[in-house]
């Protein structure tokens, strides 16, 4: 099971193991993360499951579709290692991925 | 001592006002009663991917059921509140079980309309509302099905869109002269009703239905105008009716919902509602509305929770809403009721449009098809309210902030 690391708006780290398959979102919700809302529920209708996306795991994860491009660009305090978490599938190479929940979404 | 906080309703609405009650520092008894034997779950993929079968049902949970224990929940899942008595402050749930409380929040949902036909009651008639509905869909879903959909709401395009993409062969019937005529422009409801077509389902509008016949399991859906539609199954999706009931009972005002203030409090003080169930006065459209969202639910259950830990907070958003059907995200942001002009940003024929609804200069609400970007952008514009400029609204290079 490949482990992934939370980093909650109040700095917290949690580092859950996480199933391949689900979302990094839904590993989120699975945990109680805090911060990672997914108001939608995955269907990249909204940008409650933002975080950003550290060191070098961004350029190792699928490119953003137009969609959530299009979400991410109007939402609160988008950075360039910005991503929707429901559109980020977990898999065994993300052992080790980390992403910062934004402040915001405390 | 300590006091006791019932939450009577299971679903978005009640998941969120667990997490917002402790986390507004409520540290007393919390009880959460569902009629269903679920863990609160997600209603909008029911329609879509749980339909379809692309969702298992461990993926709907709201929460982890650790959640609620972490949270200090005591579950009463599967048990119905079945009387109220706000003098008392006590439910009654169908064990015969009296939960007294100190505070109650009623997010109670709704329930589908019932299609007011005879025959309606024969077997293979179905509503689309909670996993058990689906569930019994899914079993008579043999192949190649005929299936006849009664109205052609948000819920009907969408489990007509999930049954065509299965190879049903389907029809939906609408008694209104377009589809979605209750929420969107007729420009919207002609790009959807086009997509469908080439998706084979096949709409007839301006049809309202008289009768389902059928020897035990119905055959076929009559309509008034004679036409008559041969159905292995029928899926009814006709509106919702908010669950009153039980604080009706009890005599707390109700007006089209169970009618709140804007802290989410009835007309009872000890008693607040959130979700579906009820309607509260919005400042920003100056009348009562009752909303139908998942959105709508987090955000009147933060608010709930908030004044019901002494912190006053006042609901007031712009709403928004999205609907999955085929390749097709739509997403709308605002309420378009009394809009006086329609501006289109882009060309439906390219699948990537959005429909603005204004009334003179002030952007009521926007349609978004695959145009993410105008809805993120009309959440803020709809939310400042400033006078837009009509030429370029009209130009979708131009970004819909900038439109002023």
């Amino acid at each position: 099971m490949p482990r992934i690391i939370f980093i909650e708006p109040d700095g917290t780290r949690r580092e859950v193991q996480a199933t391949v398959g689900l979302s990094v979102m839904e590993t989120a919700l699975q945990h109680g993360i805090r911060g990672i809302v997914a108001t939608c529920g995955g269907a990249c209708a909204c940008s409650t499951c933002h975080a950003y996306v550290d060191g070098t795991w961004l350029a190792r994860l699928d490119e953003p579709d137009e969609l959530e491009l299009g979400t991410l660009q109007q939402a609160p305090d988008v950075r360039p290692n910005s991503r929707l978490t429901c559109q980020v599938p977990v898999t065994a190479e993300l052992d080790g991925l980390t992403v910062r929940v934004p402040a915001h979404q405390a | 001592m300590d006091q006791t906080t019932v939450i009577v309703g299971a679903s978005h609405a009640a998941a969120q006002a667990v997490e917002s009650l402790r986390r507004e520092g409520f540290g007393g008894r919390l009880l959460l009663v569902g009629d269903e034997p679920h863990l609160p779950y997600q209603r909008p993929p029911l329609s879509k991917k749980y339909l379809s079968g692309e969702l298992e049902r461990e993926r709907l949970w709201l929460k982890p059921r650790s959640f609620y224990e972490s949270h200090g929940v005591e579950l009463k899942l599967g048990r119905r509140a079945i009387a109220l008595d706000a003098a008392a402050q006590s439910v009654t749930l169908d064990d015969g079980a009296a939960l007294a409380y100190d505070q109650l929040l009623l997010a109670t949902g709704s329930r589908p309309r019932p299609l007011d036909a005879p025959g309606a009651d024969l077997g293979g008639v179905h509503y689309l509302r909670s996993i058990a509905d689906v569930d019994g869909i899914r079993a008579e879903l043999g192949p190649g099905r005929r299936i006849v959909i009664v109205g052609a709401g948000y819920i009907g395009l969408e489990c007509a869109a999930s049954c065509a993409k299965l190879g049903h062969d389907v029809t939906v019937l609408e008694m209104a002269e377009r589809v979605m005529s209750r929420v969107v422009a007729p420009e919207m409801s002609a790009f959807y009703s086009e997509e469908h077509a080439a998706h084979g389902v096949k709409i007839h509008c301006d049809t309202m239905v008289a009768a389902l016949e059928g020897d035990g399991r119905v055959r076929e859906v009559v309509c008034r105008d004679g036409s008559r539609y041969p159905a292995d199954l029928v899926i009814v999706g006709i509106g919702i009716v908010p669950n009153v009931e039980l604080a009706r009972a009890a005599g707390i005002a109700c007006d089209n919902g169970i009618a709140v203030d804007g802290h989410c409090r009835t007309s009872d003080a000890a008693v607040y509602a959130i979700g579906d169930c009820c309607s509260h006065p919005s400042p920003r459209y100056g009348r009562r509305i009752r909303l139908e969202s998942v959105d709508n639910a987090f955000e009147q259950a933060k608010t709930a929770a908030a004044n019901m830990c002494g912190r006053e907070t006042v609901h007031d958003r712009v709403p928004w809403f999205w609907s999955d059907q085929y390749e097709l995200k739509l997403q709308i942001v605002g309420l378009a009721q009394g809009y006086d002009r329609v501006v289109l940003r882009g060309d439906p024929s390219g699948k990537a449009f959005s429909c603005c609804y204004l009334r003179g200069r002030e952007l009521l609400a926007v349609d978004c098809v695959n145009q993410a970007r105008d809805f993120m952008a009309g959440k803020k514009v709809i939310a400042e309210r400033p006078a837009m400029d009509l030429d370029r609204l009209a130009d979708p290079a131009i970004p819909l902030r900038e439109a002023v």
